[in-house]
């Protein structure tokens, strides 16, 4: 049985991405219990999957690494991995929280050696890796990545009650694996809620016309992100799905799903950036040789970004088109996605092929998938509003509004400091 | 000149984009348009027209009243609704382009022997007149739209469609006589009317206010 102890003067952060770890770190280390539930068998969220921030090109493992340590060394932090919080009930200072943690059949013994994934044939969709390349599949026993906190493996579920997890079980030299692991739901009583649940991308197949469903050399940017990964699906190298070709002529499509009433009504703010930086990479990697277009509305890279913009545009390799790419279809000889439009600049109509395209995809609250299991405020985007009636549940990073990494950890210590004064003040009524 | 259009001009002088959003159907959302360019690319005779919507609302803007009316690109509008369906504002492009052409009309503006809006007017005529299609007589009306000479030529190339239509009853002869009607055809046609009225009245009340 998982132990937790949490009272009224704890706090409760869902999520553990980006901002749910700033929010909790924050408040542990001011003195506060906290209690972390991540869905995930491990924490650091979407950042894991990228390879660099922008603007200023440095690799997230670094903050990442940072984090962990300091999630590590507090212990006012507990952190439940494979958890969600599936009820809510309660007000400022008094909530109960169920929360449900499934099963991951390895327990604390793990020393990550990586024995059970050898001794198992099962393999499953990599959803670390998007599904994509070929390093689509992984194991049934596997650790989710590299640097995965906490270093344990993870069965999965789908392999309990077949032979390749009796296999697993007799490969492991330290008792970790225990087949018998059931799921366990706790029952918390806390003082303060911080909801960070994230964002997910936009389904890339629901933009009809740009056939991310039917056409191979249609990626997404967060696809492209895992291809820049030594570690990742295409071993670090930006290759076409279709044939593994070098993808020299690479093309962006902004707003794919975003500022667009038939998908996402709000500007998810971080494409513009994300293009910007991408391009980048397709430089890095093919230096001259490598071409980036990128398809626009209107670039936005607000206040110091702009200095990002500037310098992207005076690389002779990169060329905008402002336009919004209307359809696009597939050169069945080559593979070669056409992207078809008219450019504003000029009206002229263009039908251009490229090696590769890759959807500048919208982020969406991830918020509209489960719901909320309490009580908030939830505007028309699917972000959770500032309310009054929220009680003392504080919304941080993507679950409040789209946000990148810096924005994210700006609006996870404002949630953090707000949650430390409800519980601040329980504490004080109870002398 | 007509008239009206004289009026018009002398009314709305620098604020064409005022004009079309006072007189043109589903006109106050032309302002909506962010020159994203999505519609003209997805419009499937786009490379046929001299000025795309996406263009055609850039001119309103811009003010070129005489360039955007005397425009057949908005008669060339099929009414296929790529581009409505694709337009992230959800701006009803093929009403406006309707709207536009309607709006031509009305001011004489329309660009002489401008076929659709000649077909259009064949159009009208054959459907008010019983609140029903003739086929057969539009048809023909098509086929003659341009003189005696070449419609026996088209009636001649389309003679086979034609007797295969009446062959499997997709089309009666006996519609070249009358033809079939809606049952309250008085009504029908008062309604028509009564509509046109309130529509004109609409426009001359901009125009004198």
């Amino acid at each position: 049985m998982t132990e937790v102890i949490a009272t009224n003067q704890t706090i409760l952060v869902v999520g553990g991405g980006v901002s749910g770890m700033t929010a909790a770190l924050e408040a542990a280390e001011m003195g506060k219990k906290v209690v972390l539930v991540e869905k995930r068998a491990f924490i650091g969220g979407r950042i894991t999957q990228l390879y660099k921030y922008f603007p200023k090109l440095c690799h997230p493992t670094c903050g990442l690494e940072i984090n962990q340590r300091r999630a590590k060394m507090n212990p006012n932090l507990t952190i439940l991995t494979l958890a969600q919080v599936t009820d809510l009930t309660g007000s400022e200072g008094n909530y109960s929280a169920k929360v449900t943690i499934s099963p991951r059949y390895v327990n604390e013994n793990c020393t990550a050696c990586g024995d059970c994934a050898k001794a198992v044939d099962a393999e499953f969709d990599n959803e670390f890796n998007y599904g994509l390349g070929a390093m689509k599949k992984r194991k049934g026993a596997y650790l989710p990545y590299n640097m995965a906190h906490p270093q344990t493996y993870v069965l999965d579920p789908a392999m309990i009650g077949t032979e390749d997890a009796e296999k697993a079980k007799a490969a492991c030299k330290y008792n970790a694996i225990d087949l018998e692991m059931q799921e366990e739901v706790l029952e918390l009583n806390i003082g303060a809620v911080i909801w960070a649940t994230g964002w997910r991308p936009y389904d890339a197949a629901k933009i009809q016309p740009y056939g991310y469903d039917r056409i191979a050399n249609v990626i997404t940017s967060v696809e492209f992100e895992r291809m820049m990964d030594a570690s990742g699906p295409t071993g670090g190298k930006l290759i076409r799905p279709s044939d593994g070709k070098e993808a020299k002529d690479v093309a962006f499509i902004q707003c794919a799903g975003s500022r667009d009433r038939n998908h996402l009504k709000h500007c998810s703010r971080i494409c513009c950036m994300a293009s910007l930086k991408q391009s980048t990479y397709v430089s890095e990697q093919f230096a001259d040789s490598g071409k980036s277009t990128i398809y626009y509305i209107d670039i936005r890279a607000i206040d110091r970004f702009e200095d990002f913009y500037k310098k992207v545009q005076a690389n002779k390799n990169v060329s905008f088109v402002k336009s919004k790419v209307a359809n696009i279809i597939e050169d069945k000889a080559t593979g070669n996605p056409i992207l078809r439009g008219v450019d504003t600049e000029g009206y002229h109509r263009y039908e251009q092929p490229h090696d590769l395209v890759v959807l500048a995809i919208g982020m969406e609250p991830s918020l509209n998938e489960a719901g909320f299991p309490g009580e908030v405020v939830i505007n028309e985007h699917g972000f959770i509003e500032r309310d009054e009636s929220n009680g003392a549940i504080f919304a941080a990073g993507c679950a409040a509004d789209a946000l990148d990494v810096n924005r994210a950890v700006q609006s996870a210590t404002a949630a953090s400091l707000r949650a430390i004064q409800v519980v601040n003040r329980v504490a004080g009524a109870e002398g | 000149m007509s008239e009206l259009n004289i009026a018009m001009v002398e009314k709305y002088r620098n604020s064409f984009l005022h004009e079309v959003e006072a007189n043109v159907e589903e006109g106050d959302w032309v302002k909506m348009c962010m020159q994203c360019g999505v519609c003209s690319g997805s419009c499937p005779l786009g490379s046929h027209w001299e000025h795309s919507p996406q263009k055609l609302f850039m001119m309103i803007r811009a003010g070129k009243r005489e360039e955007v009316l005397s425009s057949d690109s908005m008669w060339m509008c099929t009414s296929c609704y790529n581009c409505v369906v694709r337009c992230p504002r959800e701006v009803p492009i093929t009403h406006i382009m309707h709207g536009l052409a309607s709006y031509a009309k009305r001011l004489g503006l329309v660009p002489k022997g401008q076929q659709t809006a000649k077909f259009a007017q064949h159009f009208w005529d054959n459907l008010v007149k019983k609140g029903r299609v003739n086929e057969l007589k539009l048809g023909l009306n098509l086929y003659f739209m341009n003189g005696f000479a070449e419609g026996v030529k088209t009636s001649l190339k389309m003679k086979d469609i034609g007797l295969g239509m009446l062959k499997t009853k997709r089309m009666s002869p006996m519609e070249i006589f009358g033809g079939h009607k809606v049952k309250d055809l008085d009504g029908f046609q008062a309604m028509v009317k009564k509509a046109q009225e309130i529509e004109t009245a609409r426009i001359e009340k901009n125009m004198n206010a």
